[in-house]
């Protein structure tokens, strides 16, 4: 069978490409693209590793074909900072040591953009909740949930000056 | 070689002309159970046709004959839906259960349906709403009561060609609240070791129960209704002694397997105990209590 053709925008640039029809968004995006800061783990939706964000909304991108992605907006680990200055969640994960080996980072930074987004003022147990989708073999959270408070409380105070 | 094509129509009757066509056509909504289905090749696919564009698939939207749910809206946005929350509260509960924030922002309610997983979160929810299936394919439209839709586990009776299109709940009357909780051993993302939706309509002047509906995931090979439990409680008041009598009856009603999540004595218990905790939250709910609203 042919490959399809899809037309996407990733971390804010055009793209046009042809895929092969059961290729997944995770695979178009690291074997493909090159982005491989999306991790995969477990490629059934269950680790979070390769989450980003489809129109404003997360996804597990192992879950998603690229054809899927044809006319949509998609954002990558590579796409939060802003010419090459970290965001303030980027900031406080490195502050408060929100990782260790890093493989789970790049999908805890898209799923915690996306909740202070939609809530910017989050309490620790809907932080959790919220990053529940996404699993951490090393840290044992404190530190992710703390970088995430961290940056809620930077961002809010930043918006009320 | 792939291993399936893809298409993704913006119509209608172009999918239905899809699925009309030839070798094994599979419907992909969120993705989120065939993707891996496909890939481990538990399930198989020539042609896949992502449903997502369709607008009739996406609708949300209560009129005078219910609330409408396009098979493939997601359930955040189920979840999140004013009128869904007001009036389906064990829907808006359910779809809110399903894995985490990135399943529920793909997983569609008619996905979850579909799937017809004995676990499946949203389906007791919708058992007890009396959900009907709007099923459509080239050769017309049909009407089937959810209750029927289900053949087995993974099994549903939708022939070659056709689709869901919608499902569609009725409204339901004042005096009247649903609620859905499930078991699982973790805070999140797992699957329900026992799930119980329970609606109730009480005549406010006499307290007596006009309509109960109970339905149980993951204690059946399909999510099944719990008639038995219902006719306990139909036509005499809510009492205590009843609901333990009904709980009795849901339990009875559930004809589980062992399997590592837990025996089925285990679960039997657990649908006697999800039984009375959601009559209980649909007492309060009917009384105006609003203490236990659907979570966010
Ligand atoms: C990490 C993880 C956690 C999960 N947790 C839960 C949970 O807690 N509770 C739960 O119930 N489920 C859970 N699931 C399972 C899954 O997310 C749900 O069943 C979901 O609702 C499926 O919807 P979907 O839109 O992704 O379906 P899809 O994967 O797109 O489709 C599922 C099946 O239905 C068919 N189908 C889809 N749409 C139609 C249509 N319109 N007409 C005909 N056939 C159709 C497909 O061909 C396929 O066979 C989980 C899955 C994952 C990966
Ligand atoms: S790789 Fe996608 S969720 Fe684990
Ligand atoms: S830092 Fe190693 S998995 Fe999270």
């Amino acid at each position: 069978m042919a490959k399809i053709p899809i037309s996407f925008k990733v971390n804010g640039e055009q793209q046009e490409m042809l895929v092969e029809p059961d290729w997944t968004l995770l695979e178009t995006l690291r074997d493909r693209m090159r982005l491989t800061g999306t991790k995969e783990g477990c490629s059934n939706g269950n680790c979070g590793a390769c989450t980003v964000m489809i129109d404003g909304r997360t996804a597990c991108s192992c879950l998603v074909l690229a054809g899927e992605a044809d006319g949509r907006e998609v954002i990558t680990v590579e796409g939060l900072a802003d010419h090459g200055h970290l965001t303030a969640l980027q900031d406080a994960f490195i502050k408060e040591g929100g990782l260790q080996c890093g493989f789970c980072t790049p999908g805890f930074l898209i799923s915690a953009t996306a909740l202070l987004k939609r809530n910017p003022d989050p309490s620790e147990q809907e932080i959790r909740l919220n990053v529940a989708g996404n699993l951490c073999r090393c840290t044992g959270y404190d530190k992710i949930v703390r970088s995430i408070q961290d940056a809620a409380q930077k961002m809010g105070t930043r918006a009320a000056n | 070689m792939p291993a399936f094509e893809f298409a993704a129509p913006g119509t209608l009757q172009e999918a239905l002309k899809h699925f009309a066509g030839q070798g094994t056509v599979r419907a992909l909504a969120g993705g989120t159970d065939v993707i891996d289905q496909l890939k481990t090749a538990r399930r198989k696919a020539d042609l896949v046709v992502d449903v997502k564009r369709i607008p009739e698939l996406q609708r949300l939207e209560m009129t005078a004959d219910g609330l409408h749910i396009g098979a493939a809206r997601c359930c955040t946005d189920v979840h999140h839906n004013p009128t869904v929350r007001r009036y389906f509260a064990a829907l808006a509960e359910s779809a809110g259960l399903v894995g985490s924030v990135q399943i529920q922002n793909r997983a569609a309610v008619g996905g979850n349906v579909c799937n017809a997983a004995p676990s499946a979160d949203t389906t007791p929810a919708l058992l007890i709403h009396d959900a009907r299936a709007v099923v459509v394919s080239q050769r017309g439209r049909r009407e089937i009561p959810l209750t029927d839709f289900f053949s087995g586990p993974g099994q549903t009776v939708l022939q070659k060609g056709e689709i869901l299109q919608e499902l569609i709940l009725p409204v339901p009357p004042a005096n009247s609240a649903s609620a859905y909780l499930r078991f699982i051993p973790r805070n999140e993302m797992d699957i329900a070791v026992a799930g119980v939706g329970s609606y109730l309509e009480i005549d406010p002047g006499t307290n007596y129960v006009r309509r109960a509906r109970i339905a149980l995931a993951s204690v059946a090979p399909t999510p099944v209704r719990a008639r038995a439990a219902e006719q306990v409680l139909e036509g005499r008041p809510l009492t205590e002694d009843q609901v333990t009598m009904a709980a009795e009856a849901a339990a009875q009603a559930a004809s589980p397997i062992t399997d590592v999540r837990g025996s089925a004595e285990y679960r039997k218990e657990l649908v006697k105990v999800l039984t009375r905790r959601t009559l209980a939250i649909c007492q309060e709910r009917i009384a105006g209590v609003h203490r236990k609203g659907p979570g966010h």
